[in-house]
């Protein structure tokens, strides 16, 4: 397929709909809104469900009661409303349905601000609602990886049975860029008749299904926990994405960033490239399972001298990159979190500063 | 002579936790004979509450859902958006539905959502041990109004089936009890109907039934029956609010 020119959020709608998603329902804010418009006209072309809820809150459980039933979904929405539906993840995760959430994020706390941000790292990959579940959570660096990240949530969705996140920032959502679908793609057939409430007469079967998240029992409990935490395992095992930039160089520094922040890091380093300043990235693609490894073997190489986080955020991810480091090197933040992005030659000043010190 | 009596398909074996003397296990009962006779066990999901009735998935043979506190109309809704040829119930208290549910059962209602709602009022929460519910009535005591409802402070008692039925969406509202064996046969009609109109996909059912709670009331069975009927039948009194013919 020829590409076409598209705004992310209107891409990210598309990309659902192409991987088999016949069910949306979602709230308005900005700055995701366009999702919903689009879809609110695409969906009843393919015959599929869109629905605006009265709250964010009310949306997670639409979710989750279609999710229950087997049902390919999704929702989108930004900081403020991920709060809200994070009750619900919790339930979905709990529960073990397979969905999609997108969350376009826009600065906080609170109301914060409605251009682009990275401060919901830590809800997506830490818990956000309440008890023990992780997120598997995508960061795409443009409006290409954000349709291809997108058609591929659901099926690790599915593989998995939990909720998958896809995280942008505002400026991926309000952007155009030019995009392709790939015409090959195929849903990976899904086998929910051992679990999903889709009526005993759609299974052919007098075994009735429980969709549940309340273990009173402690071993129970414990024992579902073990499960869930067996599929996170494996995601730190199968699902870990990232790219590395530059990284065949003999860098001084190595910079790890994502999403619309690691293309401005790019740009910075094919700068200073040109300069004779060598700087690699390590660019996560996926936030949980988080490249660890990567990470570690790339501040190992012995001309690096320096690790920094770059986020739009007041140094969330630096913790993990920190983690992941293990002290091999010094690891510091840099970035910002009012809806500004740093530009490269902030980016480059901040680097050979680091360098100088 | 035959076997004049069985139990519903549609109930499993297990015993309930329910407290001697509560009405849950009459309206659990009706629900399932309602089922029986549509013959719709097999296209149906439920949606359990958080509150007493939490754990109705063990006693209702059929697929079932288990939601957030409050949050079942939102999830009857995605079953039925995604799912129209399947039938949907929430059972849901009145702490569940009047209060921290309230935003997702009045948009379900006002959306003409094609499910059927079950809604159990004995104007206290049950499980987490007799506190106030805001169909809890004027003076009644409760673990967090010790000295009685102060309507001052906390307003009067919520009347469901009046609010539901102010919205211009066509819908089923109805109120029952099961106090007496005369009402019960009524509410059986009642959350039959609603089952009807769900099938015939015709508008949002909800049928509230005025319930007891002897052990947070403090009462006998024999006494809560009494005090239901005197007190409460009173405020929230019995009869068909609105149907989708009108």
């Amino acid at each position: 397929m020829a590409k076409v020119l598209m705004k992310g959020n209107e891409a990210i709608g598309e990309a659902a709909i192409r991987a088999g998603c016949k069910n949306y329902f979602a709230y308005p804010i900005t700055p995701q809104s366009e999702v919903a418009e689009y879809l609110a006209k695409r969906m009843p072309e393919v015959d599929g469900v869109f629905l605006q809820g009265e709250s964010e809150v009310a949306v997670g459980y639409m979710i989750f009661g279609a999710a229950a039933c087997g049902e390919r979904v999704m929702t989108t929405s930004s900081s403020p409303g991920v709060s809200l539906m994070s009750e619900a993840i919790s339930y979905i995760a709990g529960a073990r349905c397979p969905a999609v959430f997108v969350n376009i994020m826009r600065g906080g706390p609170g109301l914060g601000g409605i251009l682009p941000s990275q401060a919901d790292y830590f809800q997506a990959t830490k818990g956000g609602g309440h008890g023990d579940y992780r997120l598997l959570v995508m960061a795409p660096e443009g409006v290409q990886e954000a349709v291809d990240m997108t058609m591929k949530a659901f099926d690790l969705a599915e593989k998995y049975r939990g909720p998958v996140m896809i995280m942008g920032d505002g400026l991926i959502g309000q952007m155009m860029e030019p995009v392709e679908f790939p015409e090959d793609f195929t849903p990976t057939p899904m086998n929910n008749d051992d679990w999903a409430t889709s009526g005993m007469a759609t299974r052919g079967t007098d075994k009735r299904n429980l969709v549940k998240s309340l273990f009173l029992d402690p071993k129970q409990l414990n024992d579902h926990n073990l499960l869930l935490k067996a599929g996170y395992d494996r995601m730190r095992q199968e699902e870990v994405r990232y790219e590395g930039y530059n990284t065949d160089a003999e860098y001084k520094l190595l910079i790890v960033s994502y999403g619309t922040m690691s293309r401005v890091c790019k740009t910075a380093i094919d700068t200073m490239k040109e300069e004779g300043l060598e700087i690699g990235m390590v660019r996560p693609q996926t936030l949980f399972p988080f490249p660890e490894q990567a990470i570690h073997d790339a501040a190992a190489k012995e001309s690096c001298s320096h690790v920094v986080s770059i986020e739009l955020s007041m140094g969330q991810m630096v913790e993990d990159v920190d983690r992941c480091v293990k002290g091999q090197r010094p690891v510091t933040w840099y970035g910002e979190c009012g809806g500004d992005i740093p530009t490269p030659e902030e980016i480059i000043d901040h680097v050979k500063s680091l360098l100088k010190n | 002579m035959g076997k004049t009596f069985s139990k519903p398909e549609a109930l499993t074996d297990a015993h309930t936790h329910y407290c001697p003397g509560c009405t849950h296990g009459i309206v659990h009962r009706l629900v399932a004979e309602v089922i029986d006779e549509l013959g719709i066990r097999e296209n149906t999901v439920g949606i359990a509450p958080v509150g007493c009735a939490v754990m109705a998935y063990n006693y209702f043979d059929c697929d079932f859902q288990e939601a957030a506190h409050g949050r079942a109309p939102a999830m009857a809704t995605g079953i039925k958006r995604v799912r129209p040829d399947l039938m949907a119930f929430t059972y849901q208290g009145d702490g569940d539905l009047a209060s921290i549910g309230m935003g997702e059962i009045v948009h379900a209602a006002n959306r003409g959502e094609k499910f059927t709602t079950i809604f159990i009022n004995n104007a206290i929460y049950g499980m987490t041990g007799g506190q106030m519910a805001p169909t809890t009535m004027p003076g009644q005591r409760a673990t967090t109004a010790p000295a009685g409802r102060d309507v001052e402070a906390t307003g009067m008692p919520i009347r469901m089936c009046e609010l539901l039925s102010t919205l211009a969406t066509p819908g089923y509202i109805s109120r029952q009890t099961v106090l007496k064996p005369k009402y019960v046969n009524k509410a059986k009609k009642a959350i039959k109907k609603a089952f009807e109109y769900q099938k015939e996909n015709r508008c949002y059912s909800f049928v509230e039934i005025v319930s007891t709670c002897p052990t947070n009331w403090g009462m006998t069975p024999l006494d809560s029956l009494k005090w239901a009927e005197d007190t409460l039948l009173p405020y929230y009194p019995l009869g068909e609010f609105k149907t989708p013919e009108e």
